[in-house]
């Protein structure tokens, strides 16, 4: 071991510095990406196991022990399939629509804290900077939809774009009532804020905001029961329906990408993050990784179960519950948290 | 007073939450997946699968070409030629049921007076060539004299219901 | 060069290879595309600048929002590039005229001369714990709060009259309330009649 380490050693330092600095974050963008690919993989047998067990099934039992390698199955046969370029479509858009989904899917994971020193970027504008690459995701959806050249992923399209930008609205607000109760737009703060167990975290004052965040990131995520997009009664798939082969698979990887996030999310600004909800008593009971892990595998489980209950909402409701509902409720309770900021109560409270 | 009502009932996501709580509980309910290859539903004996033509003890075969069956067959999937044997019994030549245009009535069955054409209760067969379809008459003696004692055992435990 | 001058000419490139791409991409969806592009670009630029909060509001409103509107109504009409080309020619002597004397009125009016380091002083770099954001926030809500809210009241005005002016109730368009949809009962729909049994003839 240690003469492994004197033969890399000055091998690194010989490197310029500005590689020194390039292979440093790449290996540590890879320490984010390669789990995350994983669990990607992994959500997505979690789905049909869990949506199955709920519909009284047993769900993907046949590849590897109780179905355990069902992912990766499904990956190489994507990865073996062709893809097809319709003819009218345009090629290099059609080509990079599914990259532009899945690239902010990734990016915005650069600052996500995993605890207290674990983060890639430690962004002062972090929570803008999601929020700004949330809603660039609709863009891979929305050129996929032009691209191809089809009246329904045409149409698909242009109700994802409609939904996402209402929804972002209600999204925006109940962060701006995360940054108010945090002080600060950098995610590390907004957690320390929340820290001294259960009663501390941003759920309490904040419950209506959760739930807007939380449905407003089903709907971002054009996940069931907000999954017109895809609509595969009336407009067979939506946006992908001319995608096959790796591209299609492109488009799924970067939709459970996002749901790991709003799920990581979630329980970052709401659940107080890696935080012990006993406050920090050491132990495995006290703050660490793995209280994240566990929240942000719940929120997954939450999407999951949401799509297994409800039906899909018509599209005009889901209009009128994101500008009608959702944003008119964030605004209120913006009001009375300001009202409790000056009145001192709450995570004010001297 | 009710729209008092409505509001907190949708905002407390009461019957959002009734809904969650019925999948939830059957996220731990006994599952019902018949797993296909290894399990089996039971299977009833007037299952109308594979058709077959059956002999009688002596071996000489049921079927007198009365060509019932293909005047009952509502998709024309029996195609009957008919021959006099040296004896003068009066014999199928050919029979042919093509199983694509085949429908599984039981009409067939039904209508023949000397129980010579029956379905079976078989379900897994496939084709692999174009033709391979029509069952012969040859392919359907040989159905029935693989599954003779199966056969007449279904027909037996149906017997009393006819 | 150093590290930000390369990022800096490679943005700048960007930026300026998009804006060309827009006023002459034959397709209005790409001329949008290229928007887009440009947005990027510039605020990788303002990064640079250690703008970061105006920066990622750019991509925010601009990119995550506006924008996408802009391609939702484009995708939408059905443009005839062919009837939109027509007179290009014939036009051209008075559009270059045009862009002439207005390239010249900006050259008089904001030259090279009133620009660059020898006019204003190098900024100086900022802590790394420096919060642009928190600085923009004072500098709003404190010295500039009456301009700030009187733009925000005339953006207001401008939202209500916009409504205002499109929302028009059409009686002849049949349409559902939700809201009464949600609120019906079993109660409202159904009678239940007790009725005596009737005798057998």
């Amino acid at each position: 071991m240690d003469s492994i380490v004197n033969i890399l050693l000055p091998l690194w330092e010989w490197l310029p510095e500005y590689l020194q600095i390039f292979l440093w974050n790449l290996g540590k963008i890879l320490l984010i990406m390669l789990p995350l690919m994983g669990a990607v993989a992994y959500v997505t047998l979690l789905e049909r196991k869990v949506i199955g067990f709920m519909q009284v099934r047993i769900g993907p039992n046949r590849v590897g022990p109780k179905g355990l390698l069902q992912p990766i199955a499904d990956a190489l046969k994507l990865m073996f399939k062709e893809i097809i370029i319709p003819t009218n479509a345009n090629k290099f858009l059609f080509l990079s629509a599914p990259m532009l989904s899945i690239g902010p899917a990734l990016a915005a994971w650069a600052v996500i804290p995993f605890n207290g020193e674990l983060v890639l970027a430690d962004l002062n504008a972090g929570l803008l900077y999601i929020l700004a690459l949330t809603s660039m995701g609709v863009y891979g959806v929305l050129i996929a939809g032009w691209a191809s050249n089809s009246k329904y992923a045409l149409l698909g399209a242009l109700r994802s774009a409609a939904q996402v930008v209402a929804y972002e609205i209600a999204m925006g607000f109940a962060l701006v009532g995360v940054l108010m109760a945090g002080g600060s737009l950098n995610l590390g703060d907004i957690i320390a804020k929340q820290a001294g167990g259960f009663s501390n975290w941003f759920i309490i004052p904040l419950l209506p905001l959760f739930f807007v965040y939380f449905i407003s990131g089903v709907a971002e995520t054009n996940r069931a029961p907000f999954d017109v997009a895809e609509g595969e009664s009336e407009i067979v798939a939506g946006f992908h329906v001319d995608y096959s082969g790796m591209a299609f698979a492109v488009f799924f990887l970067a939709e459970y990408a996002n749901i790991i996030m709003i799920s990581a999310l979630t329980s970052l600004l709401f659940w107080g993050g890696w935080l012990s909800p006993f406050g920090d008593i050491g132990g495995i009971l006290g703050n660490g990784f793995h209280w994240f892990l566990l929240k942000t595998v719940f929120f997954i489980f939450v999407f999951l179960w949401l799509r297994a209950t409800f039906p899909r909402y018509r599209y005009d409701q889901i209009m009128r519950l994101g500008w009608k509902v959702f944003i008119p409720v964030t605004i209120v309770w913006l009001f009375v948290e300001a009202v409790m900021f000056v009145m001192q109560v709450g995570p004010w409270g001297a | 007073m009710k729209l008092m009502k409505h509001y907190l009932k949708s905002f407390l996501f009461l019957e959002l939450a009734k809904g969650l709580s019925v999948t939830l509980r059957y996220l731990f309910a006994r599952k019902i997946t018949i797993q296909y290859p290894e399990e089996k539903t039971p299977i009833s004996p007037r299952f109308r699968g594979l058709h077959a033509q059956r002999r009688y003890a002596n071996g000489e075969e049921r079927c007198i070409a009365c060509k019932l069956c293909e005047a009952v067959c509502p998709a024309l999937a029996i195609t009957i030629d008919v021959v006099e044997r040296e004896d003068g019994t009066r014999r199928t030549s050919r029979y042919d049921i093509d199983l694509f245009k085949c429908i599984y009535c039981g009409f067939c069955e039904e209508a023949c007076p000397v129980d010579a054409i029956v379905e079976t209760d078989i379900f897994e067969y496939h084709f692999e060539q174009r033709g391979e379809q029509i069952m012969t008459k040859d392919k359907l003696l040989a159905v029935g004299d693989k599954y003779e004692d199966h056969i007449a055992e279904c027909k037996a435990a149906d017997a009393p219901y006819r | 060069m150093s590290f930000t001058e390369i990022v800096f000419y490679a943005f700048s490139a960007i930026m300026i290879t998009a804006a060309l791409g827009v006023i002459s991409a034959r397709n209005p969806v790409h001329s949008a595309l290229f928007l887009v592009l440009t947005f990027f670009a510039t605020s990788g630029i303002w990064l640079l600048l250690e703008a970061e909060f105006l920066a990622i509001t750019l991509v925010l409103v601009y990119v995550g929002a506006v924008m996408v509107l802009f391609l939702f109504v484009v995708m939408m009409l059905d443009i005839n590039i062919t009837v939109m080309r027509q007179g290009f020619i014939k036009y051209l002597p008075i559009g270059i005229l045009v862009a002439l004397v207005l390239v010249t009125q900006m050259v008089l009016l904001v030259g090279p001369e009133n620009f660059g380091l020898s006019q204003f002083a190098e900024p100086a770099l900022k802590a790394a714990d420096y919060s642009n954001t928190r600085e923009l926030g004072r500098v709003i809500y404190t010295d500039y709060v009456y301009p700030f809210e009187v733009a925000s009241v005339i953006l207001l005005v401008a939202i209500v009259a916009a409504i205002a002016l499109t929302m028009r109730r059409r009686p002849e368009t049949k349409y559902q309330t939700p809201i009464k949809q949600m609120m019906v009962k079993k109660s409202d729909r159904l009678r239940i009649v007790k009725m005596q049994a009737e005798e057998k003839q």
